[in-house]
């Protein structure tokens, strides 16, 4: 219960210029929930749609199960698609909705019935069998979409931002019930999000693309700790950059002095990539006034500050702060505060930005 | 002819709007809007039924069951009834492979399935006698082989078929359009057949659509004049439609008789208004029903969706 992509590429039109895919190549781990991440645009919805047949890929093959699907007709993959737009059919009830893939196999009224019930309980929703689409809120009617995925007992799950046209709170409530869900199935789930929160809380292996092409994959600890380039760096978590220049084989970034990247000559410029929780702000003790800092704006959300320092670089950075800290500091827009980087990443300048 | 397409009343919850128009301005604009209804819409109508009863309901009756009138009512029918259906699946094949899918050419075909109605009626006629014509292109070959297409019976369908070609395509595809390729997809990733799609999702999903097309397209069949007077020939009791047997009757100053076979025609219309305010009125009707059971929902919506107790 596998999937693999081997050099996939895909373009759209006449600008063969572009490709919405490039050349990507990934495979998800059995049993596990893969998310596919990225900005819009990175190719992320449209490597799902090659990966269930709805596309035809230019270039490249796409495995399930160990077996070559390239040219097999999406009717015959058995394969799961949940869609942003749940994508119900309107016509039907909720329990014809689930039972549409099971008539299309022919299978036995009284199997059918039955196991429309069983999904029905499954996505909680065991009294809405005989009403209409239209009837459901956008939570409801994107857990009947999944019961009707499901009920194919298919051998790969592939959902294609599936939260994104729900509000906050019960997007909250989906991902975690989504979770138990996997827990009990055990099913094979690649997963589409622009939504990085989503991605790091639901799954374990994260495949970042960017511009059709694979940016970093691994766990979501990995990319969040070891971005591999500057894209991964600030597309997930949010950073801070600092622009900075070699010497001595360090990059000073702020008060500290952190390694440069391997061949990076003395003179380089480079920027630093600093989580927003990596800086400290601190009253200045006995500090060259020439390195302050000067605080922006705060605002506090919950239980935590955004503090807006401007560096007398001319640069400005977005510092993360509890709430406890800030009040003891006691700082107010306009004063001068000394800014420590704990922790940053710094990569070569790259002259495509 | 304007707005066949899009006239689907979105009106279930219009709201008020001030427009700050004051009360002459106002009074003065619907008194115009009236005043021409009644001169150009409803007088006609009027007078249609007025000039064919006029000298009472015996005269009315016999020119209908006249031998010649009840010819031109059985080849109308046979007119519509091989035409509409002919329409219908060239409509829903056009409509699906244009909403459907990209190709080369494309534009092309949703121009040409225009042409019908950008065309007079007249030339559109002129069309088939070039075509298929005693001098015409196939004239020759025909008249060797014995078949009559001009000035018969199967001219006025194939008139009537290329004058009505847009109506049913037209109103599919701005319904497939608006309403996405999401569900067909979903139901291929559920394994169905490219006929089966068509049969239990795309045409359910259009029925109205399809309805209010084919309403349309019969109306225009039964009563296009210009094309098939071209192609008829005028042969009493063999082809003759409705509209040209008015046109004979009045000629022949027989104004019982052609006010009588118009107002058939004008009923046809007035049936095929109605049958359209059904139709769009269900929709609509059905359309507001749900959202009201479904603001209904909405607030005691949450224990049905609270995710507790879902044991891992």
């Amino acid at each position: 219960m596998t999937v693999r992509v081997e050099h996939i590429v895909k373009r759209f039109g006449s600008s063969s210029e572009v490709a919405a895919v490039a050349d990507v190549s990934f495979a998800a781990e059995p049993k596990a929930i893969t998310t596919l991440l990225g900005p819009s645009g990175s190719g992320k919805s449209t490597l799902l749609r090659l990966i269930a047949g709805l596309e035809t890929p230019d270039a490249g093959r796409v495995f399930i199960d160990g077996q070559d699907v390239t040219t097999l007709s999406p009717q015959h993959r058995n394969v799961g698609f949940v869609f942003q737009s749940y994508a119900l059919f309107r016509h039907m009830s909720v329990a014809e909705n689930i039972a549409f893939g099971m008539k299309i196999r022919r299978l036995p009224k009284s199997q059918v019935a039955e196991r429309v019930a069983e999904l029905l309980g499954l996505v909680q929703l065991p009294d809405y069998g005989a009403r209409f689409p239209s009837q459901l809120s956008g939570g409801q009617r994107q857990r009947v979409a999944l019961a009707r995925a499901l009920a194919i007992e298919p051998k790969l799950l592939l959902l294609d931002e599936p939260f994104g046209a729900l509000d906050t709170q019960v997007r909250l409530e989906l991902r975690e019930w989504l979770h138990s869900l996997h827990e009990r199935t055990g099913i094979t789930t690649l997963l589409v999000t622009h939504d990085q929160e989503e991605a790091l809380e639901l799954s374990q292996h994260v495949v970042l693309l960017n511009h059709g092409r694979v940016a970093q994959a691994g766990s979501p600890h990995e990319l969040y700790d070891h971005p591999a380039d500057e894209f991964v760096a600030s597309f997930l978590g949010g950073a801070n950059v600092l622009k900075s220049r070699v010497s001595d084989g360090e990059a000073k970034v702020g008060s500290q002095s952190v390694p440069a990247p391997s061949g990076a000559r003395d003179g380089t410029p480079v920027q630093a990539f600093v989580r927003p929780h990596n800086i400290r702000v601190r009253l200045p003790n006995g500090d060259n006034p020439i390195d302050l800092g000067k605080i922006e704006r705060l605002t506090r959300v919950g239980g935590y500050v955004k503090v807006y320092v401007s560096l007398p670089t001319g640069e400005s950075v977005t510092v993360l702060m509890s709430k406890v800290e800030v009040d003891k500091l006691q700082v107010e827009p306009g004063d001068a505060v000394a800014v420590d980087v704990v922790d940053a990443k710094v990569f070569v300048q790259s002259y495509s930005i | 002819m304007s707005g066949l397409v899009t006239t689907r009343a979105p009106s279930a919850h219009r709201r008020e709007t001030q427009v700050g128009e004051s009360l002459l301005v106002r009074v003065l604009l619907i008194g115009v809007a009236l005043l021409f209804l009644a001169i150009f819409l409803v007088a006609p109508i009027a007078t249609v039924f007025g000039s064919a009863f006029s000298k009472g309901v015996g005269p009315y009756w016999a020119a209908l069951v006249a031998d010649e009138t009840l010819d031109a009512i059985k080849l109308t029918l046979l007119t519509a009834g091989i035409s509409v259906p002919l329409n219908v699946v060239f409509g829903v094949a056009a409509a699906w492979l244009i909403s459907k899918y990209d190709f080369w050419g494309k534009s092309v075909l949703i121009t040409v399935v225009d042409l019908p109605f950008s065309v007079s009626p007249v030339i559109s006629g002129l069309i088939f006698v070039l075509l298929f014509g005693a001098h015409g292109w196939f004239g020759p070959w025909l008249s060797e082989h014995d078949i009559k297409i001009i000035f018969a019976v199967p001219g006025i369908v194939m008139a009537t078929t290329f004058v009505t070609f847009p109506l049913v395509a037209r109103e599919l595809i701005a319904v497939m359009q608006a309403q996405g390729n999401d569900e067909e997809e979903a139901a291929l990733t559920l394994g169905a057949s490219g006929f089966a799609i068509l049969w239990r999702i795309t045409l359910p999903k259009v029925r109205w659509g399809l309805i209010y097309g084919v309403i349309l397209c019969n109306a225009r069949a039964m009563g296009e004049f210009g094309a098939v007077s071209v192609v008829s020939g005028h042969v009493r009791g063999l082809t003759n439609t409705l509209p040209l047997q008015v046109e004979i009757l009045y000629n022949e100053y027989n104004f019982v008789g052609a006010f009588a076979v118009a107002s058939l025609l004008s009923a046809l219309a007035l049936v095929t208004l109605c049958v359209k305010k059904v139709a769009e009125w269900s929709v609509s009707n059905r359309q507001a029903k749900r959202e009201a059971s479904q603001r209904a929902l909405s607030v005691p919506v949450r224990p049905a969706t609270s995710l507790e107790g879902v044991s891992p």
